[in-house]
């Protein structure tokens, strides 16, 4: 089954987001995310001072088999990304909440978070969503 | 629901990632796509393609039959048990399928076609079989593996038993033979060395076990399609069809022209083509970071280009040049470079002669990539 952190929050579009602080969040993809994509080949993280509203599509993630968007749980400014992942995609495969982030926003204040899922939330949509 | 081959069970034990593929139920993968991809490069893995069609001809007049039939010439087959790459085309020179045909005796002969163009292959060769009443024989009573691999041969000699092993070994490439209940033939769509089983369906999962014991990594269709792309070969769908002819589609060295007096459906067709000219499918190395895929356009290169001039029939992520490589249909394969639209953006891409990788080793040079923005 796939992992769930509770710390975090979620999306339908399966990305998770870290509360940090301050209105600093760290974003990136589920687990449930890069198993269903397969090995990762190719990631493509937003530019640092980038401004994102919630919902755009901000970063692409590419395995042998498909490319997908990935959009921005919140809107903000993008304060850092993650350039390793440029010569170590396979991160986002081995620890998509750790190694494997995306990027950093800090969110407009103050952030609207009611749209995310809790991990309880998440987890029962993707049991919706195999049935 | 669809069809599932008798090794189904044994992939979904296995973790199997079942996907559709022409109706059947088929691995992706069984976790990792890349490391199957490697363990074919560099040891041994296996591929359940039970789900192709094997269908046997039988008559008289089935050599003259097949030299009708078929685009290559089965002429050239002159020992037993070898077997030849051919296209089977429209009268107007589009491909109905790509298949291979083995030379079994002097009224035998036995093809192996694709699975999602089963049905109307079927129905194109029985419409001509009956002028030469050669009969069709659809063999569903057989399963085939593919055991592929610099260590695949050894593999599966460790598997058929010590009585076959030997003879197994001495197996020359394009060649099949009988080895008891399994026909063997030392073909495959890797790029690598090793052997195509077919088998009864019946036999299918104590042999599959049998492998794996031997270390013999399951292997996917995802692995399947990286691999041939390397290896520079076609896939039914993609980089031929019913809308292109075979010189438009790398498969000029498939068909025999010689001796002008064989008429084969699509002949003249082809003739024409030939001397007029026309598109032809190339290589491509992508020179950026990204990954090209099939129905993206290629544009010529050079400053202000914005017209596509040509398109990727199959795009991919190679591991083992670990750079994204295509195949794509182009009006001149003399120029150099080209660009791709990648989403909305161009990215430079060179142009080469597949194949891309053989037993393991990159044929073409690759600069180091640099991991600019």
């Amino acid at each position: 089954m796939s992992n769930i952190p509770a710390d975090l929050q979620y999306t339908k579009s399966h990305e998770w987001v870290r509360q940090v602080q301050n209105g600093a969040v760290e974003i990136g993809i589920t687990d449930h995310a890069q198993s269903a994509l397969g090995d990762l080949v190719f990631v493509e993280v937003p530019d640092v001072g980038r401004a994102l509203h919630a919902g755009e599509a901000c970063a692409v993630v590419e395995s042998v088999k498909a490319a997908s968007d990935v959009y921005s749980p919140l809107g903000g400014k993008v304060t850092s990304s993650n350039g390793t992942l440029a010569s170590q995609p396979e991160l986002l495969n081995q620890d998509p909440y750790g190694a494997g982030w995306l990027f950093r926003l800090q969110t407009s204040t103050p952030a609207d978070s009611s749209a995310l899922l809790s991990a309880a939330a998440y987890a029962s949509f993707l049991a919706d969503e195999s049935k | 629901m669809g069809l599932k081959t008798p090794l189904y069970d044994a992939h979904v034990r296995q973790g199997a990632k079942i996907v559709d593929f022409g109706g059947w139920d088929m691995p992706l993968h069984y976790g990792s796509q890349i490391e199957e991809h490697h363990a074919v490069r560099r040891d041994a893995g296996m591929f359940d393609v039970s789900h192709m069609a094997i269908v046997d001809l039988d008559g008289g007049r089935v050599r003259e039959f097949l030299r009708f039939l078929l685009a290559n010439d089965v002429a050239r087959l002159k020992k037993f048990g070898k077997a030849l790459y051919s296209c089977m085309l429209l009268p107007n020179g589009g491909v109905i399928d790509d298949l291979i045909v083995y030379y079994l005796s002097e009224s035998r002969y036995r093809l192996v076609v694709n699975a999602a163009t089963r049905v109307k292959d079927l129905r194109w060769i029985q419409t001509h079989a009956a002028d030469f009443a050669v009969a069709v024989v659809e063999r569903q009573d057989l399963a085939m593996i593919a055991v592929q691999g610099p260590n695949a041969r050894q593999k599966t000699a460790a598997v058929a038993g010590t009585a076959q092993q030997n003879a197994l070994l001495e197996l020359q490439a394009f060649f099949g033979a009988d080895f008891g209940p399994w026909f063997v033939a030392r073909t495959g769509y890797t790029g690598e060395d090793g052997f195509e089983i077919m088998l009864p369906a019946a036999a299918a999962v104590d042999a599959w076990n049998k492998l794996l014991a031997q270390g013999v990594k399951p292997a996917g269709l995802g692995a399947r399609d990286t691999l041939r792309l390397e290896a520079g070969m076609n896939l039914y769908g993609n980089d031929m069809d019913e809308d292109h002819h075979p010189l438009a589609s790398g498969l000029a060295w498939t068909v025999a022209f010689e001796p002008p007096a064989r008429e084969f459906i699509g002949r003249s067709a082809l003739e024409g083509a030939r001397r007029s000219g026309g598109p032809e499918l190339v290589g491509l190395i992508l020179e950026d970071r990204g990954v090209l895929r099939s129905h993206q356009k290629v544009m010529a290169a050079g400053l202000g280009s914005t017209a596509a001039v040509g398109e990727v029939t199959s795009g991919t992520f190679s591991p083992t040049m670990n750079r994204s490589i295509a195949l794509a249909r182009v009006p001149d394969a003399s120029v150099a470079a080209v660009q791709v639209e990648i989403r909305g953006k161009l990215h430079a891409a060179r142009v080469v002669k597949p194949p891309f990788v053989r037993h393991g080793k990159p044929l073409i040079e690759i600069q180091p990539q640099e991991h600019s923005k």
